[in-house]
């Protein structure tokens, strides 16, 4: 819980991992690229006394994360997106049994996700079904650029991807979130490109897609097809930390997200450990969108406290103190939640 | 021999040649050219006759889209063959997980295919297509903002009556015009400014809803330019020197970095 002039704000980190980069782990030069690049992320966002040494970086373990996330008791609750990455890491890049096992450890304060890919095939749906009877999932996260063997990028529209799909809706496990990766095949289109998350999202209703870093670098197109899918929802990972270092950019974002989806479908998240969230949930409580940016109204508390942590609660039916919660909001100028009417409405735009 | 190097000397390629030629390969996501971004790492012109070109290429980070880079380096070696009286040109992306594979296929003439193999189906066309209707649209956005700044009594409906002609001169009207010419659309003075992403102007219920769907593409188009810019000066200590600064239609600071 955050409390700030007498308000109290419930806080869900929906996005933190627990990986291990470590040179032992790498297995190739692009295990090292890829913890560079989050490295160059981590150095070129974070405020000054923020930033943490190349070393640390590399690998934070189960007990430093407890005190990362969890400091002076603002985040409530936190959720792992682990990201595999077999092809870069000898043990992969999220820890699977640690974090698991500290999610046992503390189940009122994280979630363990788990992840799937269709190229496993046959055998990666038993996988899925034996992983849910032991962790008893809610949710996972599919990073669609993972390498594996001579594929470097999937669809969520591929034929294989839409069993995995259907698993997940008869298991139960109704929280799917999506991170677009560099990669796709075949190369020939834009590997950033979420219309595919816009297909899913009419053929499984009963799951809710969560687009992480809101389809940065392509937010027009998120906004677009989110626009017209309720069950589609923004995660703020990578998007959270411009609030310090760009903040017009960051009201921006805010701004198009709040105009296209409205408050009650975007999720606060750190990305730890590429950022931690004590930092991200102070800032935020205290940002407002500058004023000569007229095309947008105001944040309001009811929506700072949605985004912080009420709307990634209900997803995850995470219990919140009754005097914390709030209704629902209207919908937005852009169209109705029904898929078919916004769909007509937005037909001739 | 006189005459003979005296020939040689007229020839003789400049590392001014070779930027100029280089101003005109575009980052196609950011929609401004490699030059201005600090993309070119470095330009030298070698060998016996002063004619032969090498020029590094460096890219904001290691997983940088391998499509978008393909397109940068095989645009940036085609334009310095262009120059005139050019020899051997060697173009090379550094420090991408995907180097090794764009530099064998550019020094081997395989092409996107031949280079990518089994990921690549078609060719890449259709990926330059969308994101230069995605320039034009934010161009047509930061020309709109402009106009609609202008005047505080002026609405998102009334951009529907704005004709090209209506528009001041200067860099954002270029900049729109420009762009336009580069989808083949209308040019002429009378025709309107806004138009839907298929190039047609909207109907009067859709005006305001075309502008803001304009505007997410803006945002997002210069909000990544300047992410971007910042990588890479993060990664490249020093590279800031090489970078152009990118005007922006928000304020003459929009997007302050705080230290």
């Amino acid at each position: 819980m955050y409390s700030k002039d007498g308000t109290d704000y419930f806080v869900v980190d929906a996005h933190i991992a627990l990986w291990d980069a470590r040179p032992e782990n790498q297995r190739n030069i692009h295990g090292k690229q890829f913890i560079d690049c989050f490295y160059d992320y981590h150095r070129n966002l974070s405020p000054e006394a923020e930033v943490w040494s190349y070393d640390e970086y590399l690998y934070q373990g189960g007990e430093r994360l407890m005190r990362d996330v969890f400091v002076d008791g603002i985040v409530d609750h936190a959720i792992f997106q682990p990201a595999r990455l077999a092809e870069f890491y000898a043990k992969g890049f999220g820890q699977t049994e640690e974090a698991f096992a500290l999610a046992q450890a503390h189940p009122d304060k994280l979630t363990y996700n788990h992840y799937w890919d269709p190229r496993d095939g046959e055998n990666g749906l038993d996988a899925l079904r034996a992983a849910h009877e032991r962790m008893d999932l809610k949710g996972v996260k599919l990073y669609t650029a993972d390498w594996h063997g001579e594929s470097r990028g999937w669809k969520l529209t591929d034929p294989m991807a839409q069993r995995y799909l259907a698993l997940c809706q008869e298991l139960g496990i109704r929280n799917i979130h999506v991170h677009k990766g560099p990669t796709i095949r075949p190369l020939d289109r834009d590997a950033f490109d979420v219309a595919d998350v816009d297909h899913v999202a009419t053929d499984f209703t009963d799951l809710t897609f969560v687009v992480e870093h809101c389809g940065l670098p392509r937010l027009e197109d998120f906004c677009w097809i989110a626009t017209q899918e309720p069950n589609v929802v923004a995660g703020l990972a990578v998007a959270m930390p411009f609030i310090h270092s760009r903040p017009r950019y960051f009201a921006q974002i805010m701004g198009e997200l709040l105009y296209w989806i409205g408050e009650d479908r975007i999720l606060f998240s750190s990305d730890y450990a590429i950022w931690t969230p004590k930092w991200l949930v102070e800032k935020f409580v205290d940002f407002q969108i500058p004023e000569d940016l007229t095309e947008y109204a105001p944040l309001t508390t009811e929506t700072k406290k949605k985004v912080l942590g009420l709307n990634a609660a209900k997803l995850y039916d995470l219990p919140v103190p009754a005097e914390l919660q709030l209704p629902d909001a209207d919908e937005t100028a852009t169209g109705p939640r029904d898929t078919d009417a916004a769909d007509k409405n937005l037909a001739m735009a | 021999m006189t005459a003979v190097l005296q020939r040689s000397t007229e020839q003789r390629v400049t590392e001014a040649d070779v930027r100029t030629a280089l101003d005109t390969v575009i980052d196609p996501e950011l929609d401004e050219p490699v030059t201005d971004l600090g993309f070119v790492r470095s330009v030298a012109v070698e060998g016996p006759d002063g004619c032969d070109v090498r020029v590094h290429l460096r890219l904001p980070t290691s997983f940088c889209a391998p499509n978008f880079a393909w397109l940068m380096v095989s645009d940036a070696r085609d334009a310095v063959r262009a120059v005139p009286g050019v020899g051997r040109v060697v173009v090379e992306l550094d420090d991408h997980h995907d180097s090794d594979l764009i530099n064998a296929g550019l020094a081997a003439d395989a092409g996107y295919r031949g280079t990518f193999g089994h990921e690549a189906e078609e060719s890449l066309d259709e990926l330059r297509a969308t994101f230069q209707r995605k320039a034009h649209t934010a161009a047509m956005e930061r020309a709109l903002t402009s106009w609609l700044r202008a005047d505080p009594a002026r609405t998102e409906d009334d951009v529907a009556a704005l004709r090209l002609c209506d528009l001041p001169a200067g860099r954002e009207t270029d900049s729109l015009l420009s762009r336009r010419a580069a989808l083949r659309l209308p040019l002429t003075p009378t025709s309107p400014v806004l138009l839907a992403p298929d190039g047609t102007p909207p109907e009067p219920g859709q005006v305001a809803l075309t502008l803001r769907r304009a505007r997410s593409v803006r945002i997002s188009v210069d909000g990544n330019a300047h992410f971007c810019r910042g990588l890479l000066t993060t990664r490249y200590p020093g590279s800031d020197a090489d970078q152009v600064f990118r005007p922006s239609v928000d304020s003459a600071l929009p997007l302050e970095v705080l230290r």
